[in-house]
């Protein structure tokens, strides 16, 4: 009874708790000398080129709800897999994701890390890094699925071997936007449909939002 | 009088005449020889036709990212190396093909060779995306009936045609992976060279240099890679 009325009284005098600090990497994939696919729906656009838009757009819509966002990239640049993994991992983000897109197939594509879960390590190798933070990026992977699904978009999951997101130590999806197709595979949202691109920049803002209330939760 | 100098010239003449035409007689014989050799190598027999076998594929379907398994009859070589190309040629040869779930063009010829080798073990939990361990001298009989390593020798022009994407190349790769499996049960892994070199992507994302574990492209429920 006396230790419980102590403990009372201390933490009714502890000072507030500091904010959470909630960081999300976006990571255009390609860039620079390194195009990626050429995206035939619409203009013919490169995939860097997609990707840095999106990453763009989704930052805005990040920063307007208080999320603090690094990018990997923030123009037409070169920037080898290492690298991107460097600036995810000294980020000491929340989310990353690693935003890719392609003409083949339907809606958007997630894909975690192929790699084996392993227990997190103080040290890790470079390249199996993301080992040990894959069942946090399938988690990640559900809360994405979840508000692509809630925004009435195709959605499919898969693992994948990237070198990119498997060094990074921190829950990571590689999203790939593809457009979005009816039952007789006829395009009805293009990758250049402006509309399209702002329902998976707010579906990936809400994915994330949600994914902060999980993360804040003990 | 017939005078000196020629007695010896017609002398000259004619042993030099004797000797260009033994000369001659002999290179007539060698390439009779040559004529006969190549004869000798060409073809006298008709190739045998390797007998129609039932073989899985799993065949890749880009617009719900499934592996769907499909049986067809198709001449089967006994030789494993040449019966796992003949069985990816006909995959992607479906690949190929103009109303194919999974378009990639190259077809049948996209892939040079396959090489089976004792499989090495890998490093785990985490597939180790660089080189395997080194075989430790595996047995006679575990090279009989132990598990294999697939070397998959893709060509230069099928890799520069493949389609760019995530999805798409990782679609390919699997499913050349669990179609050896399925097929070859003793392939449990599976590396990629392109033209004979290792490559980083196949066409910018999917790891070619990595290995693949054969069971990563079992479908599962859901069917999903």
């Amino acid at each position: 009874m006396l230790f419980a009325v102590a403990g009372q009284t201390a933490s009714a005098q502890a000072p507030p708790a500091p904010a959470v600090r909630f960081v999300v990497v976006l990571d255009a994939a390609h860039g620079g000398d390194d195009p990626g696919g050429r995206i035939q729906d619409g203009r013919g656009q490169a995939e860097k080129t997609f990707t840095l838009a999106l990453s763009v757009k989704l930052r805005s819509l990040l920063a307007a709800r208080g999320i603090q966002v690094v990018t990997t990239r923030e123009s037409d640049s070169t920037v080898d897999p290492s690298r991107r993994a460097e600036i995810a991992n000294h980020a000491n983000a929340a989310a990353c994701l690693s935003l890719h897109a392609s003409d083949s197939g339907s809606g958007v594509h997630l894909f975690a890390s192929s790699l084996t879960p392993a227990q997190p390590a103080r040290f890790v190798a470079w390249k199996t890094a993301q080992a040990g933070w894959v069942t946090r990026s399938l988690a990640l992977a559900g809360v994405l699925n979840s508000a692509f699904l809630q925004a009435g978009m195709t959605v499919s999951l898969g693992r994948i071997a990237l070198p990119a997101v498997d060094s990074m130590t921190c829950p990571a999806i590689a999203v790939e936007i593809s457009p979005e197709r009816g039952p007789d595979k006829k395009v009805t949202a293009g990758l250049d449909d402006l509309a399209y691109q702002t329902r998976v920049a707010q579906a990936l803002a809400a994915a994330l939002l949600e994914w902060r209330t999980e993360d804040n939760q003990p | 009088m017939i005078p000196r100098y020629q007695t010896i010239l017609f002398t000259v003449l004619l042993v030099a005449s004797v000797v260009m035409g033994v000369a001659l007689w002999q290179l007539r014989d060698r390439a009779h020889q040559r004529l006969l050799a190549g004869e000798d190598s060409a073809p006298t027999q008709a190739p045998e036709v390797a007998p129609s076998e039932q073989a899985t594929l799993l065949v890749a379907s880009d617009a719900d990212s499934t592996l769907l398994a499909q049986t067809q009859s198709l001449p089967l070589p006994q030789d494993p190396g040449t019966r796992a190309r003949a069985v990816l040629g006909k995959l992607l040869d479906l690949y190929a093909a103009p109303d194919a779930a999974h378009p990639v063009p190259g077809g049948a010829n996209s892939v040079a060779q396959v090489f089976l080798l004792p499989a090495p073990s890998l490093d785990l939990p985490a597939l180790s995306p660089g080189k395997p361990k080194a075989p430790a001298a595996p047995a006679a009989d575990s090279q009989q009936t132990g598990p294999q390593l697939a070397i998959v020798n893709l060509t230069g022009a099928f890799v520069s045609s493949h389609p760019s994407g995530l999805e798409t190349e990782m679609l390919t790769v699997l499913s050349i992976c669990g179609t050896l499996h399925a097929n070859l049960p003793r392939v449990t892994q599976v590396r990629f060279l392109v033209d004979g070199q290792p490559r980083a992507t196949l066409a910018g994302h999917a790891d070619l240099t990595r290995t693949y574990l054969a069971t990563e492209a079992v479908p599962s429920e859901g069917a999903h890679p």
